[in-house]
């Protein structure tokens, strides 16, 4: 029995992906031309999966920005947070973040995934409990388990759920920490936060918001979907990313409970781990002010998501979810999921490939993030593309659908 | 039921239960036993498995920590974290 048979299952289902001739979860993209283009196996593609929803990662001050830090700081920190890893711009960065999210205190993180991680097992321990959406990304999940709390799972955006098992748990005594995302990575689905607010203001719990896909998106200056449903002050903790809307690479946690810094001592992915490069930072704390002040770029967005909405809805894909900059199609299996995603590569679409259990639901999906950086006619180029692959998939997939049944 | 009209759950009943709710992840419908492996015979991943507590938790009204997934196996897991949980 060797270590990796455990994978032998797993690498059976990937080695399927031979029959073509780019692994859809080992794509390299050899140049970046733009926010929404890029070189792949030798060919000019348009990116409509790289989360990049206001397309900043070229902004000339952005750039310029990060240029400058490399040249003042170095290439790196080299060390910890709580050692020599502190630089005048981390502590920038979250005094910005606090203040454009109306919180009192943030912490910034080397990547998302260690935000949670780091918030998560800050926040809670073995004597508490943490109630989780049963939709949640890994990074949840890996936080509450490093926490070693309790971990109840409740229904996917279920607040009548949630309050079902805290009341179930009213006799429990130890702390309830409830965690939600606002919109879903997968499926793009949003949080009801308005009533997951009303649920744990009755049963006197926190609530952590998990505002990944939803930063520079949602709100009148982009503080997240929290903030356009008007409940941002009822949010206990928000956690969030700089490597979709702003373009960077990072993550923060962010609250107004006054012992909130003690986690830059007591969280150790926090404290164990090296600090953001000088010039990430730099490049995140420029991206802040564009999110800020130039609600122009959240327009253009919504204008393309609904661009592509409509015009995939109207060739009859099956969309997981209302329209928001994710639009996720589902596939009915797994080889036409993957042979469709081939198809679209061959024509120069490049979208993300999601199969059970990275999806929710054993659900097989083309999803597509849009940017306030594709042209209309990247968006009519695309289109064209699924229409051209879907009136090739299509009779296969009816077939097999009738011999499935 | 007890004198107060709640339903007693005996193993034999909860693993009853147990099949049924697991029936939409057996579409072979292979013989289900005390000691049937979930990942081996079942082909149940971590989120089908998470799933099926949940099934499992609605059905019985309890709640059952998702900490406790590497110790269900088989049925006969299930059997006896429910029963400890509903004879509370």
């Amino acid at each position: 029995m060797g270590l990796f048979d455990k994978y032998n299952h797993i690498i059976d289902r990937h080695s399927k992906l031979d029959d073509f001739d780019v692994d859809p979860f080992n794509v390299c993209v050899e140049r970046v031309i733009s926010p929404t283009v890029g070189v792949i196996n030798g060919q000019e593609t348009i990116l409509v999966g790289t989360n990049n929803y206001l397309g900043l990662t070229f902004e000339a001050d952005c750039v310029d920005e990060a240029v400058k830090a490399l040249k003042d700081y170095g290439t790196a920190t080299t060390g910890s947070r709580i050692a020599n890893g502190t630089y005048a711009d981390h502590v920038q960065l979250e005094q910005d973040i606090a203040s454009f999210l109306n919180y009192r205190a943030a912490i910034v993180f080397p990547t998302g995934y260690q935000a949670n991680l780091g918030i998560l097992a800050g926040l809670a321990d073995k004597s508490d409990t943490i109630l989780l959406d049963a939709d949640s990304h890994a990074s949840i999940y890996d936080g509450c388990t490093l926490s070693g709390a309790t971990m109840i799972r409740f229904r996917h955006n279920s607040p009548a759920d949630l309050d079902k098992r805290l009341e179930r748990l009213k006799d429990d005594k130890s702390n309830k920490l409830v965690v939600v995302e606002s919109i879903y990575s997968m499926f793009g689905d949003r949080a009801p936060l308005d009533e997951f607010v009303d649920v744990k203001n009755r049963h006197g719990v926190s609530l952590l918001v998990d505002e990944a896909h939803s930063l520079g998106v949602f709100g009148d200056h982009g503080q997240g979907l929290a903030a356009e449903m008007g409940v941002g002050a009822e949010i206990d903790y928000t956690v969030g990313t700089f490597s979709k809307s702003l373009g960077a690479v990072g993550g923060f946690g962010a609250s107004n409970h006054p012992l909130f810094e003690t986690l830059r001592y007591t969280s150790r992915p926090y404290m164990y781990t090296a600090s953001s490069s000088p010039s990430n930072v730099a490049a995140a704390i420029t991206a802040l002010r564009h999110i800020r002040t130039r609600p122009e770029l959240r327009a253009k967005l919504w204008e393309n998501a609904e661009m592509l909405y409509n015009c995939l809805s109207d060739l009859g894909y099956d969309i997981c979810a209302p329209m928001s900059p994710i639009i996720a199609l589902r596939i009915p299996d797994e080889e036409t999921a993957i042979y469709h995603w081939n198809l679209l590569f061959k024509a120069g679409v490049y979208v993300n490939l999601a199969l059970p259990p990275g999806a929710p639901n054993r659900t097989c999906l083309l999803r597509c993030s849009v940017s306030a950086r594709h042209s209309s006619e990247q968006i009519g180029y695309i289109v064209d593309a699924f229409a051209k692959c879907s009136a090739i998939i299509s009779p296969n997939a009816h077939q097999r659908a009738a011999v499935a049944l | 039921m007890n004198q107060e009209g709640a339903v007693i759950w005996t193993p034999e009943s909860v693993l009853d239960e147990i099949r049924s709710l697991l029936e939409p992840y057996n579409p072979n419908g292979a013989e289900i036993s005390l000691e049937t492996d979930f990942s081996s015979e079942l082909n149940i991943d971590s989120v089908a498995a998470m799933n099926l507590v949940m099934e499992i938790e609605d059905k019985f009204e309890i709640d059952i920590p998702i900490n406790q997934l590497p110790d269900m196996n088989t049925p006969k897991d299930l059997v006896d974290i429910v029963l400890v949980r509903v004879n509370k």
